[in-house]
């Protein structure tokens, strides 16, 4: 069942990714100010999109975990927060790369860039205490817990493009107050934003796939030293 | 009532035994003091551009001793199971991590409060009229710091490699407080009036102490007994 759905999210991530590149490198005309490169907007905003939605659903995960005790709310946490990370790492290097072209610096001591650095920063702390703590309950209880802080930080993130006066570009799209993209501009956006998505969940069953056979693994092993 | 005066009970029993063993205050203190003179290797210590800076100095130093106070405060209480017989004695978790909070804060402050005229000589600051506000700042980041420090300890008490994970996990999280503070002591180390567009690293330090506080006190049960 679970290969079933894998398979299904791939075929479709993938098929919907081809679609995108197409519409993105041969459709869409350049940017009249920025030029070529604001296409990596395209791949910059999806993978923030992406991972704020996951580190967000990983601490609702996380919550589900610390009302109900199911270690499986653990397992799809960490697999989640996982992917997330690497779609924040693409995040900040498409956002540093757009910035060495537009700005003419890889990186700008902005609070928003910044305020997301140490947000990696956190998940990687996150990452280093689970395999701090080997009793899976207590691994489970405290990474929820940080997942929970660190989620507060991000709104902090979030919201930081407007309590700081900031280098980085403001809101661009409408929903969010800014004056809009040319009309056939934003489309592929969300489009993007769906594949992301798409992928990610793929990923993430993938990641939570590999941890149950990690940990069946585990107790083979702990059942053969027993002799 | 009741919760505030087992939380100060838990806060003097911790400060009874800090003023008995001075380990975390000398360690800290000590290790203040030689960041402050390491500093004055980094960059000439009289030059003007110094003062712009005076505040983010001052702001590591602060950060970097209190993770030493902040180490210490839960692992104390790992010698002879201290921490176990706490959790089953009446004293929930809320007012244990409140205790320790308070304890942490106060000896925290006492560092800070020996190591800036240290600082002030060091580096030759004139205080002008804003030693006053500079205070304040001090009280609300010193809380900010360690608020998060102490759930953090909490958390990593158990944990293998406990010294190293407790600044890894930590100093991320302190960071909106660290800017917070840095920006105002900067400005005011410096002898800047504090114009309109600060006020929001004022209202920021109040609610990161605000947020993390309540956050704290509702996740430390969780933390501690599970």
């Amino acid at each position: 069942m679970r290969t079933k759905l894998i398979v299904i999210l791939s075929v479709l991530a993938g098929a919907l990714l081809a679609w995108n590149l197409h519409t993105i490198f041969l459709r869409v005309p350049d940017e009249a100010s920025q030029g070529a490169i604001f296409r990596i907007f395209y791949f910059h905003f999806p993978a923030a999109v992406t991972s704020f939605t996951c580190f967000f659903v990983a601490m609702f995960s996380g919550l589900v975990y610390l009302n109900k005790r199911d270690l499986r709310f653990d397992a799809a946490a960490a697999a989640i927060n996982e992917v997330a990370f690497a779609f924040a790492t693409i995040t900040l290097i498409t956002g540093m790369i757009w910035g060495r072209i537009i700005w003419g610096i890889w990186w700008a001591w902005d609070p928003r860039i910044t305020s997301y650095f140490i947000c990696l920063l956190m998940y990687f702390g996150y990452f280093m205490m689970r395999r701090a703590v080997d009793e899976p309950h207590r691994r489970a209880r405290l990474s929820a817990v940080l997942s929970i802080l660190a989620s507060v930080d991000i709104v902090i993130v979030w919201k930081s493009i407007e309590w700081f006066r900031t280098q980085h570009p403001g809101p661009v799209l409408e929903i969010r107050g800014g004056g809009g993209m040319a009309p056939g501009m934003e489309a592929p956006l969300f489009w993007n934003c769906l594949a992301f998505l798409l992928l990610e969940s793929a990923l993430v069953l993938v990641r939570m796939r590999q941890q149950s056979i990690q940990s069946e693994i585990e107790s083979l092993r702990r059942y053969a030293h027993a002799f | 009532m009741n919760f505030l005066r087992q939380a100060l009970a838990v806060a003097a029993k911790d400060l009874r035994s800090e003023i008995r063993s001075k380990e975390s205050i000398n360690a800290s203190l000590a290790f203040a003091l030689v960041i402050l003179l390491l500093f004055s290797f980094a960059f000439d210590p009289t030059s003007d551009q110094v003062r712009e800076i005076a505040g983010g100095l001052l702001w590591l130093v602060f950060a970097f001793a209190g993770t030493l106070i902040l180490n210490r405060s839960f692992a104390r209480e790992l010698v002879n199971d201290c921490l176990d017989a706490l959790l089953a004695s009446p004293v929930s978790g809320a007012q244990l991590f409140l205790g320790k909070a308070l304890a942490n804060f106060l000896i925290l402050l006492v560092v800070e409060c020996l190591s800036i005229p240290v600082f002030t000589v060091f580096y030759n600051v004139h205080w002008k009229q804003s030693i006053g506000l500079f205070f304040v700042v001090m009280i609300l980041g010193t809380w900010g710091l360690t608020v998060i420090g102490t759930l953090f300890s909490a958390m990593t008490v158990n944990l293998r490699l406990r010294e190293l994970m407790l600044p890894m996990l930590v100093y991320p999280m302190m960071i909106p407080a660290l800017m917070g503070a840095i920006q105002l002591s900067s400005l005011l180390v410096a002898g800047e009036p504090l114009g309109a567009d600060n006020q929001i690293w004022f209202r920021l330090l109040i609610a990161f102490d605000v947020i993390f506080t309540a956050l704290a006190l509702a996740l430390v049960e969780t933390v501690l007994v599970g």
